[in-house]
């Protein structure tokens, strides 16, 4: 889960050592999705932060150390959620299928 | 007020975009957003550049906030209707911005951005053009807003509303993840203030729950509804989603928005702040 995967979005200007990233892609089959919404929810559930996906279905979030949830809303799908551990100094990839 | 009066929905917008004497306004957090696509005809409000003023902590005057309004081509007649992106959260600051300077004809699009792009309603990155108008504000309605020293206080004596995170109420954090992180001093919460976070508020969605639900969420976190009501976040945009919940949907009389926040309060000498995920008492801390 951690390190930047192949082709996914530039980490150029982050500075990983300093950042607890979350990124990745939201996918419809093997369409990227670009007007899909990832919510950010803290261990308990709680909303923390909201992103929409780009033109190429990515987002990213600059967590904190820990568990989160990545619950994911996109036209014509049922929300998905994504369990991720995020960690100063790494970037956790996710990949996010939407049904439909 | 009430949900009929001060909200519309993503149908209702997309029935009235040519409808004369209705401006859609987007106003965002990230002030990029309107750039890359909005909603047919409405126009952009940045509520860093446009509503703040830009040497001290306060919003625009009102010969600005005229100024602004009479060279966007927006008239005191207007339905003004307002969206965003993340959940609202500035598209009600702004509404509560407007009823600030007297506009009497605001609504606000349930779900803002988001619910339109989840309908996947068309967005345009074409710009409006608007005649100039002549816009007359009036001088800004105190009942609404709420300063440092009635916060202060409303300690113990009326409902203080922290629509915070509850890790940033118990002063765990002082700023959520992810976004900018302007800061207070100290982290907690005012004494007696209910912890209510905003979200609690909406649907995944951003569109709001039933004002059974609202009425409900609020009544167990412990508001007074005989009392009258101050909510606070960190800078004020949180808590006018609340506020629009509180004062708008659900007609309370007498809820102000404290927009100083935390990064004010938190950095307060001498005022009472409480830790932890208890409300506390009146009497903790300060002098």
């Amino acid at each position: 889960m951690c390190g930047a995967t192949e082709g996914g979005l530039s980490l150029d200007g982050v500075n990983v050592a300093k950042e607890a990233v979350i990124q990745g892609q939201v996918l419809r089959g093997s369409e990227p999705v670009p007007n899909a919404y990832v919510r950010l929810l803290d261990r308990t559930g709680e909303f923390t932060a909201e992103v929409p996906t780009s033109a190429t279905g990515h987002f990213r979030f600059f967590a904190g150390d820990g568990e989160w949830t990545l619950r994911t809303l996109a036209p014509q799908a049922d929300p998905v959620d994504t369990r991720v551990v995020a960690a100063t100094g790494s970037v956790a990839e996710v990949q996010v299928l939407v049904a439909g | 007020m009430s949900r009929e009066n001060s909200l519309v929905t993503a149908q209702w917008v997309e029935d009235n975009l040519d409808t004369d004497g209705i401006v859609l306004i987007e106003v965002d957090e990230d002030t990029t957003a309107y750039d890359k696509g909005h909603i047919k005809g409405a126009i952009k409000l940045d509520w860093t550049t446009d509503l703040q003023d830009q040497v001290r902590r306060d919003f625009v005057n009102k010969a600005q906030f005229e100024a602004l309004l009479s060279e966007r081509g927006v008239s005191n007649d207007d339905t003004v209707v307002l969206y965003g992106g993340n959940n609202n959260w500035f598209a009600a600051y702004a509404y509560w911005y407007f009823k600030l300077y007297g506009h009497q004809d605001v609504k606000l699009l349930d779900g803002g951005r988001k619910k339109w792009e989840l309908d996947s309603r068309e967005l345009t990155a074409e710009l409006p053009t608007r005649a100039k108008t002549s816009y007359t504000a009036t001088e800004q309605d105190a009942s609404i807003r709420a300063f440092r020293d009635e916060v202060v206080a409303a300690i113990g004596t009326q409902n203080l509303v922290d629509v915070r995170s509850p890790d940033e109420y118990a002063g765990r954090l002082l700023a959520p993840a992810h976004l900018p992180q302007e800061q207070a001093q100290r982290a907690g919460h005012i004494p007696t203030a209910a912890s209510v976070p905003w979200s609690k508020a909406a649907n995944d969605d951003g569109t709001f729950k039933s004002d059974d639900e609202l009425k409900d969420i609020y009544t167990e976190a412990g508001v007074d509804w005989t009392k009258d009501t101050i909510a606070y976040c960190r800078i004020g945009e949180r808590s006018s989603h609340t506020w629009f919940v509180l004062k708008e949907l659900l007609g309370q009389d007498n809820v102000k928005n404290y927009d100083g926040s935390w990064t004010e309060y938190g950095s307060l000498v001498g005022v009472p702040v409480a830790l932890g995920d208890e409300r506390g008492s009146a009497d903790e801390g300060g002098n």
